[in-house]
């Protein structure tokens, strides 16, 4: 039961003919998910997200770079000011996702890997998340972002003179006196070049595999072909 | 389009068109200034040569000082730090005075030592007298890392930390009453010198004045400087006794010269002043000092010295090692060569080979050469003044003289050769030439310029290193008069920049600086980028007194209040806007030991603390950490505060402070 499962979610193997004969069609596929594989590998030791704020007093501005699993730059002067109007300590936000982020984009990475042997439509299933990785990443930066702007203590000195706000996830904004602009990071592109790079694997794989995967198909359903090796 | 709205379109096109040429060709016609600017100019009274100061000397905002100078805050005790071209106060640095702003005396254990060292005796002293600053060389270009500077009134000098303009050290001499040839530094900071001035017993000694020949003596001090440690070595220094003629201004010499000092005098005729018993034999030092035609350039082998003091070939005087005059001219540690009148001034040419003495009552610099006076100690065969010390022959040993007005008093250098002397009668500073390697035409007064009024010491950038900057010369006026508003009757000092880049007789007045703080002697100059202090103290939990954090700082986390008997312990921590804790309640009587750290990271995030009553002020900067020490004699309720404004919140950072009666 478990080996016909199994089989079924490697899918069909192809011919050494095949394989010599159409190298470059099958290369391709392989070569792509590997490639995301690796860029997403290295994004993790890149900024995913860069912020900037400016105000009167501060002539040389404030900086806030997110990684994967922290903050870097003027965190400290920033969790100060942000005292006076109640925003919530940074220590409390996504802590899940970023004590599971550096793991979890290896594993990414893995099941990338891992979806080189899979030739069936199953690849969906491992190399899918990679696509959806970078719009996970931003519904969560905005969620948290959202979060922040509206977690806002009452009892703060300038929680009532700033109001709620939510900090936008691109662009410019304004904080209290704070003007800000905030930009991806180089490692939040490259998340999006491996989306990308295993969006293309898939077809790839899809031109691959498919007249195989019909070819199989068709076996199941009439007659076993002999050539077909497993 | 029809004719008419053709011709009309021409017609305004060209009426643009020669508008727009007009307006190019009228501001052409000023070539540098725009019309609204002449106008101002004109408004104000401004000349053209007013302007151009006013250009080479205004800085825009966010714009930085291209020099910064330490200027000597005469009995204000401090040191005085000013930023050129602008000539703006930036900062007055606390050293001798108790400086609430700073923090300074108010409290702080650290200061409680500093002061405690720079005791005389039982009496705790609160002021001084600062006359010469020295920036720390290396190489005998100024490094940007200490400065140094005595106390004329009590004989004492003191250490600054270039890293946060704050003073380290203050040293009580333990011979000398007074002093004034200090501080001056060699050529690589081994050595600070502070020479003596007015003549007493050594050691705070009684004599009556009929004793003055036999009991009354100079001294000159050589301190140590440990430069890893940041301060002056007590245990490794030492003092050498000289004739009682009352030394004056030293300075260190360098390149060929290195490795001796050299000292003028002005009281060899040994004048006591007006005997109130015997005023027909007896005149007042303003006469009896000057009597002379010359008094002695001390000429002091600081080689052969040291290596004397650390042969061990001295005797303690109150604990302190001093090579005695005898030894001294045993070891043939110093030699005297004729200086005319009554000298002020001895500065050493960039180069070494020259040693300028400023005539002060002679209207002559007079310049030795190092390598004639070389030559006249080889050749032996000299006088020996009273005390057996040897005399070299004036003839022997003067290179040049250069009549250069009246009342020179002090000489400083730039990098075209020239040298430039003040003039305090004349009110005036002469520039004049160097020979030897320096200029052609050398020898002679090239220019002079009017300063208002009676100027003391006068500084050019970097101008007593071995590569002066020129550019700038600061003449030190002592007289204000009518170039300020006068606030009352004590008129401020005067400041005036000077340009002095141009080569030839002219110099160009700049700028004229109040100073209504203290009464500078002399400055020293350095360019702003071989200085490098601190935005904020490197790691929290910062000792400023040993420049290293201290493991017992307090810390986020360690705050509070702990009680052993009768004393008490608070840790305490701040941060914009609140003290932790907000609270601290003890019994009167307890002795309570207080430490406070300014946990912040961010520059000029400063907070202060103060507890009324009880005479405390603080001034923290990021990162530091402070220990005040008292005990709670009075009993109530007191709140602490931060008196640095340091946030919206400033006024809410404050504490209760109760101390419950017994």
């Amino acid at each position: 039961m478990i080996n016909q499962l199994v089989d079924r979610i490697l899918g069909p193997r192809i011919p050494q003919v095949e394989v010599a004969d159409q190298r470059g069609l099958y290369q391709r596929p392989r070569t792509l998910f590997t490639a995301a594989a690796l860029v997403l590998a290295v994004s993790i030791m890149l900024p995913y997200w860069e912020l900037r704020l400016k105000a009167p007093q501060f002539p040389k501005g404030l900086r806030v770079t997110a990684w994967v699993n922290r903050l870097e730059g003027d965190v400290q002067e920033l969790e100060g000011l942000n005292h006076y109007i109640g925003i919530p300590s940074f220590e409390d936000g996504a802590v899940l996702e970023r004590s599971v982020a550096i793991a979890g984009i290896l594993g990414l990475a893995g099941l990338l890997l891992a979806g080189l042997y899979i030739h069936s439509r199953w690849v969906m299933v491992f190399v899918g998340p990679a696509v959806l990785f970078p719009v996970f990443f931003l519904a969560d930066l905005q969620f948290w972002l959202w979060n922040y702007g509206h977690s806002l203590d009452p009892r703060a000195p300038l929680s009532g003179a700033v109001g709620e706000f939510t900090p936008p996830i691109f662009g410019p904004g304004k904080i209290a006196q704070f003007d800000t602009f905030a930009w991806p990071g180089f490692g939040f592109m490259l998340a999006i070049l491996a989306a990308v790079l295993t969006a293309r694997g898939l077809i790839a794989h899809r031109r691959a595999y498919r007249p195989l995967i019909a070819a199989a198909s068709l076996d199941e359903a009439g007659q076993p072909d002999s050539e077909v090796s497993a | 389009m029809g004719r008419v709205h053709r011709s009309i379109f021409s017609a305004a096109l060209f009426t643009a068109l020669a508008l727009v040429a007009g307006a190019c060709g009228s501001s052409s016609d000023d070539s540098v200034i725009s019309e609204s600017s002449a106008a101002i100019a004109t408004e104000r009274g401004l000349s053209e040569a007013d302007i151009n100061a006013a250009l080479k000397t205004y800085t825009p905002s966010g714009q930085i000082d291209e020099y910064i100078m330490f200027a000597s805050g005469g009995h204000s005790g401090q040191v005085f730090v000013i930023g050129m071209p602008s000539m703006r106060l930036i900062k007055e640095i606390g050293v001798f005075t108790p400086e609430p702003w700073q923090g300074y005396g108010y409290g702080d254990e650290n200061h409680e030592d500093l002061f405690a060292a720079g005791a005389a005796g039982d009496e705790e002293l609160t002021w001084g007298d600062t006359h010469h600053p020295a920036l720390s060389e290396t190489g005998g270009d100024y490094d940007g890392e200490y400065l140094f500077i005595n106390d004329k009134a009590n004989g004492r000098v003191a250490t600054i930390d270039l890293r946060d303009f704050e003073t380290k050290q203050i040293i009580k001499n333990p011979i000398s009453i007074n002093d004034h040839g200090g501080t001056f530094a060699t050529p690589d900071t081994e050595w600070v010198i502070e020479g003596g001035q007015y003549a007493t017993p050594l050691a705070w000694d009684y004599a009556p004045l009929d004793d003055y020949e036999t009991d009354y003596r100079g001294m000159i001090t050589f301190w140590k400087f440990d430069r890893a440690a940041g301060r002056l070595d007590y245990d490794a220094s030492f003092a050498m006794e000289l004739p009682p003629y009352w030394q004056d201004v030293c300075d260190a010499g360098k390149l060929v010269s290195e490795g001796w000092i050299f000292c003028n005098s002005f009281n060899v005729e040994m004048s006591t002043g007006m005997d109130p018993a015997d005023p027909e034999n007896s005149e007042p030092f303003e006469a009896g000092a000057s009597a002379g035609e010359n008094d002695y350039l001390h000429i002091i082998n600081l080689e052969a010295t040291t290596a004397v003091a650390a042969a061990g070939k001295t005797v303690e005087v109150n604990g302190f090692p001093m090579i005695t005059l005898d030894t001294v001219i045993e070891e043939n540690l110093l030699y005297f060569a004729p200086e005319p009148k009554s000298p002020h001034g001895v500065d050493i040419t960039p180069g070494g080979e020259y040693m300028v003495v400023s005539g002060k009552l002679d209207p002559h610099v007079t310049i030795y050469s190092f390598e004639k006076i070389q030559k006249a100690i080889a050749a032996g065969g000299f006088e020996t003044d009273q005390y057996g010390v040897p005399l070299l022959a004036f003839d022997d040993v003067v290179e040049a003289q250069v009549e250069v007005g009246l009342g020179p008093l002090h000489t400083q250098f730039d990098d075209q050769g020239y040298a430039y002397t003040s003039l305090f009668l004349d009110s005036d500073v002469a520039r004049w030439s160097l020979g030897g390697p320096y200029r052609e035409d050398g020898w002679k007064l090239e220019g002079t310029i009017d300063v208002h009024y009676n100027i003391g010491h006068l500084a050019t950038a970097e101008g007593d290193t071995v590569s002066p900057d020129g550019k700038y010369l600061v003449a030190l006026n002592k007289w204000s008069l009518d170039r300020f508003f006068h606030p009352g009757p004590l008129y401020p000092q005067n400041f005036q920049l000077i340009d002095i880049d141009e080569p030839g007789p002219e110099m160009q007045l700049l700028y004229d600086m109040p100073i209504g703080n203290g009464e500078p002697h002399y400055a020293q100059i350095i360019k702003a980028d071989k200085l490098n202090p601190y935005t904020v103290y490197p790691e929290v939990g910062w000792d400023p007194g040993t420049m290293s954090v201290d493991p017992d700082a307090p810390q986020v986390g360690t705050e509070g209040v702990i009680r052993d008997g009768d004393n008490v312990t608070v840790n305490m921590t701040l941060v914009r806007s609140h003290f932790t804790p907000e609270r601290v309640e003890i019994f009167e009587g307890d002795h309570v030991t207080w430490n406070l750290t300014n946990i912040e990271t961010s520059e000029d995030a400063t907070h202060g603390f103060t507890i009324p009553g009880y005479n405390i002020n603080l001034s923290l900067e990021p990162g530091e950490t402070a220990t005040i020490e008292f005990d709670a004699d009075n009993s109530g309720v007191f709140t602490f505060y931060c008196t640095e404004f340091c946030s919206a919140l400033h006024l809410e950072m404050a504490g209760y402070f109760l101390v419950e009666p017994k």
